[in-house]
């Protein structure tokens, strides 16, 4: 499996990383080794079984449906890159 | 021997007999971080104002009622917290440079619970960042260094923790494992980690890596301490939806050196090609210590662990790739302020904020869930973990508790493996089937090498089973004199 200099900048571009030349070029060799090896799955025979997504099975937790308050709303700006008034502001997004 | 070279329960011992305060403690372990942190690097951050203002409280408590200590051993010890757990008004940078500034608003369970019950908290350790690392070289911190050879790495990801606990910087510290992250520098440092059942304690206020993979565990110098840190971790909360809500035993009534007629299961995927000559000395030396105390090793066979590396690197990744989606420069942590739009804001911030490691372990998990490639890797990657997880269950119908070596090789020189992501991760060969499996495991000193390098081996328990696996670990602990040695720096 070899990954090229495009497919290792589409991965960047969803995975919001701006990488440079030197990165993609690294990259590109790098996950392609390792999905080489990844590869060693394919010798599985996985017919009819079944995935396992948590290997401990823990029913969905039930709660009531009641408002808490633990933070204030001043602790949880307190580490806002910028900010205005009560909100984190942010570059124009239209 | 000084106060900082004791353990937990030996340090209590001390506080009932009033022969040492929390205080002299304290400084007993700040003035040997003064001593030795400019060559170990454990630390991400200090609290010793903060340290002392808790060893005054605890000493004021122990004086007012010194029986308590049975109920509260950790009243007034000085711990380590990893830097991935949450402590609030105190920076947790999870060794990242997108977290440099991060001041959390809140204490996360495991942090909570250790400071209710009066601990003394030392500061924030270093790791790889995010936990993603097997030798703490992806630290932005900084390397730490391995207290028994200053060359060598003390493991990963807690690397900072080990070491500092090794090195007498704390008495006992926090970790966290995801695929080996607290049994690997345990073993490469001569301590205990203890790597709990999946739902065994709470990850509330844990900064998230693979949430169907992490756990929160202690790292100690002795057994007895490793139970002591669980039993104050573990239990239900309610905040973490995957904790589960199982009684907690009190881990140190199970410490009982006798292990006559229980059944050792010895896998044999595990000594491999690749193991070390020394590590596989110190382990079959450690199977006949265990046969001599009457236990019985019987074979069994994982016939899967040669997949559980492949497995671990699409879950894992898959699983961080989301997690770390959310370092958007946006809330908190580093923003790029070069950029005016909103796009090239989240990618040159996420992208001068995060390491090489990080990066990669991103583009790898946003590869495998990529549309058309979800069913020949994430999906494949789960079903092989059902064979995995199979695999132990049927052991366990043969044996009480598994027996495996921690690393295939004793600590490695700086620098040796960085090159080549591939062969790091092929580190963690023998402790990441557990994390797939959920099981709990732990790792505890059985060797040195000629050169004077630990060694360390595993044992791995059924669901909720840690009481078996400690008291194997005690037994075997209470035969032998390796956790006694401490590095000489």
């Amino acid at each position: 499996m070899k990954l090229s200099k495009e497919e290792v900048l589409k991965i960047a571009t969803l995975a919001r990383l701006e990488l440079s030349a030197s990165e993609v070029e690294k990259y590109s060799h790098q996950l392609s080794s390792i999905l080489d090896y990844v590869e060693k799955l394919n010798q599985l025979n996985i017919e009819g079984i079944e995935p396992t997504a948590h290997a401990v099975l823990v029913p969905t937790p039930f709660r009531e449906d009641r408002v808490a308050q633990d933070e204030t709303m001043e602790k949880s700006l307190q580490n806002a890159p910028d900010r205005e008034e009560t909100f984190f502001k942010v570059p124009k997004v239209l | 021997m000084q106060l900082y070279d004791l353990t937990i329960h030996e340090l209590g011992d001390l506080l009932r007999q009033k022969k040492a305060s929390s205080r002299e403690i304290t400084e007993s372990v700040f003035r040997r971080i003064r001593a030795v942190e400019p060559r170990i690097r454990s630390y991400v951050t200090l609290t010793e104002e903060l340290a002392l203002q808790q060893a005054k409280r605890a000493d004021e408590k122990i004086a007012k009622d010194v029986g308590a200590i049975h109920e509260l051993p950790l009243r007034g010890i000085p711990i380590g917290i990893k830097d991935n757990f949450l402590t609030e008004g105190i920076k947790t940078t999870c060794s990242s440079k997108i977290l440099h500034n991060y001041i959390p608003p809140y204490n996360g369970t495991a942090v909570k619970r250790l400071i209710d019950e009066g601990a003394v908290v030392v500061g924030k350790l270093n790791m790889d960042e995010f936990a993603m690392g097997s030798s703490n070289e992806n630290s932005a911190i900084g390397v730490v260094r391995n207290p028994w050879d200053l060359e060598r790495i003390p493991g990963g990801s807690s690397g900072g923790s080990a070491a500092a606990v090794a090195a007498g910087e704390c008495i006992a510290a926090t970790g966290t494992d995801t695929g080996g992250s607290i049994r690997l520098p345990a073993a490469l440092t001569n301590l205990v980690g203890v790597k709990p059942t999946y739902g065994r304690v709470s990850r509330y206020g844990i900064v998230a890596f693979a949430s169907s993979l992490d756990q929160v565990g202690p790292i100690a110098k002795d057994v007895t301490d490793a139970a002591i840190l669980l039993k104050a971790l573990a239990g239900h909360d309610p905040r973490d939806s995957t904790s589960l809500n199982v009684p907690v035993p009190d881990y140190t009534k199970t410490l009982v050196p006798d292990i006559k007629g229980w059944k050792i299961g010895i896998p044999k995927e595990y000594f491999i090609e690749g193991l070390d000559i020394e590590v596989k000395k110190a382990i079959d030396a450690a199977i006949g210590t265990v046969k001599r105390l009457g236990a019985e090793c019987v074979e069994v066979t994982l016939p899967h662990t040669d997949y559980g590396v492949p497995t671990y690197y699409i879950l894992a990744t898959a699983e961080a790739s989301s997690n770390l989606a959310r370092y958007d420069g946006i809330r908190y942590g580093h923003r790029n302020r070069s950029v005016r739009e909103l796009i090239p804001l989240y990618e040159k911030s996420r992208s001068d904020g995060f390491g090489a490691e990080v990066k990669r372990r991103i583009m790898l998990g946003t590869y495998v869930l990529s549309a058309g490639y979800y069913d020949a890797y994430y999906l494949r990657g789960q079903k092989a973990r059902t064979l995995i997880r199979r695999d132990f269950e049927k052991a366990f119908e043969r044996c009480d508790v598994i027996l495996t070596p921690v690393s295939p090789t004793p600590a490695w020189k700086i620098g040796e493996k960085i090159d080549d992501p591939l062969k790091m991760y092929l580190s963690d060969i023998f402790t990441i089937n557990v994390n797939l499996a959920g099981l709990p495991g732990m790792s505890l000193p059985c060797g040195f090498t000629e050169g004077g390098l630990p060694i360390g081996m595993q044992l791995i328990a059924k669901h909720f089973e840690e009481e078996k696996m400690l008291r194997v670990a005690y037994a075997y602990e209470q035969a032998t004199e390796w956790h006694k040695r401490r590095p000489k720096l």
